[in-house]
């Protein structure tokens, strides 16, 4: 009868259920503090300490955490997208027209789609900015340095990719105008120098095996679609994942001491 | 005298022993719980962002143009914005080198920049006076090279990829006088082989006549003993192929320079 006094969730709390899930209280102890980081399968992303400056705004600007916050909101609603988007010249940009006009919050998702890719990229200029203003490249970080550098193509070639996809004046032409560039390749692109050499021409060099073919046409928005949703996410991902693991490794955040 | 302040310990082992435990101390009694004071600080930030993101996707839509049409090409073209710096050095060099080789190198310097600062300096925390080349160099080619020119590229380029000032009439029909001419031209050179050679000296008197000349005047310093041979050209390299961005826009700008070095095969 004691047990009638305790509430409905520490009923709850202390049931066998909630204890397999959760393996530790939540009073304010510094084992609890420690056990919130490290059995936790996301944030134990973070070191169960960190050094004092590591929290301080003025020293990190958060930038690369609101970089991975921006990809995580451009997966989410990328997503959403998918579900009523076509890859197809015949139905992209009516698809993207019925996304705006009919589907339930259909323009807000594309809104924050396209505004979360551009802050991303601003954002990881930004991280890129401070990790080279505080020497954070300097050993032992020269490799994450390289991965972050591969990332920050990543991050624009993800929004290129994107660009394509409504499939109006402005997508096609800005890839137009993208993707010229790679014909004038050195050897592989047929405008490029010494292209004759290789023996590349309009139907078969670097553009068009970019763009699939000689023209921005269906296929080429297949295979923007594909590396915009899949095959580069996947890259990303990967790197992300190097990325942090390596900053753990490489001795934490770094700092003066 | 207060007895806590004795006399120094003869023993320097002890000593140093004592730094050591005083320095570890310090950095344990640094360091803070993630949880609460790290995690709080993610999430507060994630609610701040995600509230701006929010109000900025209800109060401005994403542009939606009219239905792609492969036969009507709008004037201007213009790259989504991140790329228009790149588009504006079009202006100033071949497609070959502004839209493949140089955003190669800015890919591969970025690449290159922990192997080639090794100043031991400034690792970890907020300084100008320990890094002043590195900085100097890093900020000018982010803040004037790359973010300066797609400024200009979005907001001062219109049709014909004239200037236009941001509320000026985007006239279609604009003349401008295309008054250009070759370095070599401007040096009095007039046949075309003495072109191609003036040209060439050119180029090759910049790179690799200048790292050469960097090197030999370099030779004695403790910067080039530091760097060593290799680290030394890989960094000269990188920053005469970015000041030559630099020179080639002042040419243009100034003096009206198309190209310094027209060979049959490419121009430079």
């Amino acid at each position: 009868m004691a047990d009638s006094n305790k509430s409905f969730f520490t009923h709850v709390k202390e049931s066998y259920v909630w204890r397999s899930m959760f393996r530790h209280g939540y009073a304010d102890t510094p084992r609890n503090r420690i056990l919130q980081i490290s059995s936790n399968v996301f944030l134990h992303l973070h070191p169960t300490k960190v050094p004092r400056h590591a929290v301080r705004i003025r020293f990190t600007w958060c930038a690369g955490g609101v970089t991975f916050l921006f990809y995580l909101v451009t997966v989410v609603t990328g997503v959403i997208l998918m579900f009523y988007y076509r890859p197809t010249p015949e139905h992209a940009y009516a698809d993207i027209k019925y996304l705006q006009f009919d589907v339930p919050f259909g323009m807000i998702m594309r809104n924050m789609h396209r505004w979360a890719a551009h802050a991303m990229i601003i954002a990881v200029w930004v991280h890129m900015l401070r990790v080279f203003m505080t020497g954070s490249y300097k050993p032992p970080r020269e490799f994450n340095w390289i991965i972050g550098v591969v990332l920050l193509v990543v991050t624009m070639l993800m929004s290129f990719t994107g660009y394509l996809l409504p499939w109006d004046q402005l997508a096609i032409w800005a890839v137009t105008v993208g993707t010229n560039m790679a014909s004038a390749t050195p050897l592989l692109g047929h405008e490029g120098p010494f292209s004759d050499l290789i023996g590349v021409d309009a139907r078969y060099d670097m553009r068009s095996f970019l763009v699939a073919g000689k023209l921005i046409g269906g296929a080429t928005l297949l295979r923007f679609y594909v590396l915009h949703c899949i095959f580069i996410p996947i890259i990303a991902s990967i790197l992300m994942i190097v990325h942090f693991w390596r900053i753990r490794k490489d001795g934490g955040i770094s700092g003066p001491l | 005298m207060d007895s806590t302040t004795t006399t120094p310990n003869p023993s320097s082992e002890v000593s140093e022993s004592t730094v050591k435990n005083d320095k570890k101390k310090i950095t344990l009694s640094h360091r803070i719980h993630t949880w609460p004071y790290l995690v709080r600080m993610e999430f507060l930030t994630a609610i701040i962002v995600m509230l701006g993101m929010t109000v900025w996707a209800i109060g401005m839509d994403a542009p939606t143009e009219q239905p792609a049409d492969p036969n009507r090409t709008p004037n201007p073209s213009k790259a989504p914005w991140y790329f228009l710096g790149l588009q504006e050095i079009l202006v100033y060099f071949d497609p070959w080198y502004a839209g493949v080789v140089l955003p190669t190198l800015i890919i591969v310097g970025l690449m290159a920049i922990p192997y080639i600062d090794i100043n031991p300096r400034g690792n970890g925390y907020y300084t100008f006076r320990e890094r002043k080349f590195a900085i100097s160099v890093f900020l000018f080619g982010f803040v004037v090279l790359w973010l300066s020119l797609i400024v200009l590229g979005t907001f001062f380029r219109g049709p014909g990829w004239n200037i236009f000032l941001p509320w000026e009439y985007w006239d279609p029909h604009k003349v401008v006088a295309l008054t250009s001419v070759d370095l070599p031209y401007m040096l009095g050179a007039r046949q075309e082989s003495t072109m191609f050679i003036v040209g060439m000296l050119l180029v090759f008197c910049y790179y690799p006549g200048g790292a050469l000349v960097g090197q030999l005047l370099l030779r004695d310093t403790n910067i080039y003993k530091q760097l060593g041979a290799v680290r030394y050209h890989i960094t000269a390299g990188l920053f005469l192929m970015m000041f030559a961005l630099v020179i080639k826009i002042f040419l243009r700008l100034a003096f009206n320079v198309k190209y310094i070095w027209v060979t049959p095969w490419f121009n430079v």
